[in-house]
């Protein structure tokens, strides 16, 4: 309850820079990483969560005392997988080809532990405008990590950025480091960001 | 039914390139949360991959069968397209799945459901149950198709979660880096074993 006295900047940008769901809490990065082969597939994807995250997070907080606790994470699922249909239904019908590019992971919001982290954690506690806000600091959060993490792997893997490219194709045949598109890059430059993050506040260092 | 028999040889070809070609966890990046969180020591990451292995056999199929009978578009009339809702059922299947298998395994196998007991509510928000049953339907797999899929899926997920608990036990005795400690090295060696898997797409 004490979150509620805070303003409203520290619940929207606390998220994204003291307390980033991904980098700290290890939540949320299973349905993401995927896509973050190019930026403007990862731009519609962080969309989409800071998207679902709000308006479910609202909707849950303005229900949060109908909700009975034994039933609690069925009717919070049951929110969240129609705002992630919603969502998937206006990607195909305006954004049709990065909506094929994006698969199965639209659907796979729902399975987020953001989404349902901020629900049970924040949004059953406190009043509909902080639970928006919530949900939008942390899809912001997760935005930043995977947008950072799409800028390296779209400009090393393609030499592009938001497709377009940046080189000649004499240098891109030569230096392209088909790597970057692969899986493990993705680990490799989440693991070196939780470094950085780590050095910088020491805090957050494990203990041994 | 969606009873379209295939061969033997594309059958293990479909099970290999699901448990090691596409491994749902080390290429799709599906499952990581528990994947992190319960790769610790290996006993632990033995029972939780068993779980999931069981999970996908029963809940791709299932989803197969309701997908072909009711939600496909032309599934229940003509002019009926239900396949909006494939998301919010698959996620019901998959809860009720778990719930009933929770039931029957603490009846029938109690030893199991003591083994298992602890990470079958964990399965249902993973997101590699649902990515499975999503991929069944993107690649519109039949039904003995999405059997040899989801045990397959299962599988290699499995392997990859002993695989890093195994070396995560090893990592207690090095000296890692103080800002890498714990979830960075983590994730440095998940990177390095979906290094290895990347080998397998030769095959």
């Amino acid at each position: 309850m004490s979150s509620s006295k805070k303003g409203l900047g520290s619940i929207l940008f606390g998220p994204v820079f003291d307390n980033n769901p991904i980098a700290l809490q290890m939540l949320g990065i299973c349905s993401a990483l995927a896509v973050t082969t190019k930026m403007d597939k990862s731009l519609t994807m962080c969309l989409a969560v800071i998207a679902v995250t709000a308006v479910s997070s609202a909707a849950i907080s303005a229900i949060r005392s109908f909700i009975p606790g034994s039933i609690r994470i069925i009717v919070q699922m049951t929110i969240i997988a129609s705002m992630v249909i919603i969502v998937d239904q206006v990607l195909k019908a305006f954004v049709y080809d990065v909506s094929k590019e994006l698969s199965v992971f639209v659907g796979l919001i729902i399975t987020n532990c953001i989404v349902m982290g901020r629900a049970e954690g924040f949004a059953m506690s406190n009043n509909v405008r902080d639970s928006f806000v919530d949900g939008v600091g942390n899809g912001l959060g997760y935005s930043v990590v995977l947008m950072a993490v799409a800028f390296f792997r779209e400009l090393f893997g393609s030499w592009s950025l938001f497709g377009y490219q940046l080189v000649s194709d004499e240098f891109k045949r030569e230096f392209t480091q088909g790597l970057m598109l692969q899986s493990p890059s993705a680990f490799f430059l989440i693991g070196a960001f939780i470094w950085v993050l780590r050095t910088a506040k020491p805090a957050q260092i494990e203990k041994a | 039914m969606s009873l379209d028999l295939i061969s033997f040889d594309d059958a293990m070809r479909l099970f290999l390139k699901a448990a090691f070609v596409e491994n749902l966890a080390l290429v799709f990046f599906l499952g990581m949360c528990t994947f992190i969180a319960i790769s610790k020591d290996v006993k632990t990451a033995i029972g939780l991959g068993f779980a999931v292995v069981v999970v996908q056999a029963i809940t791709i199929p299932a989803n197969n069968l309701i997908d072909y009978y009711f939600l496909r578009p032309g599934a229940i009339s003509e002019s009926v397209d239900l396949s909006f809702l494939r998301l919010i059922s698959f996620i019901g299947v998959i809860a009720a799945m778990v719930q009933i298998l929770e039931m029957v395994l603490e009846k029938y196998a109690p030893a199991l459901f003591n083994a298992l007991g602890i990470f079958l509510p964990l399965i249902t928000v993973n997101c590699a149950i649902l990515g499975g049953s999503l991929f069944m339907i993107e690649r519109s797999y039949g039904f003995v198709e999405s059997t040899i899929y989801g045990v397959g899926s299962g599988f290699g997920w499995a392997v990859a979660i002993v695989v890093l608990a195994a070396i995560r036990e090893k990592m207690k005795y090095s000296d890692v880096p103080a800002g890498l400690r714990g979830l960075g090295i983590t994730f440095v060696t998940i990177g390095l074993i979906a290094l290895g898997f990347l080998a397998f797409s030769g095959i």
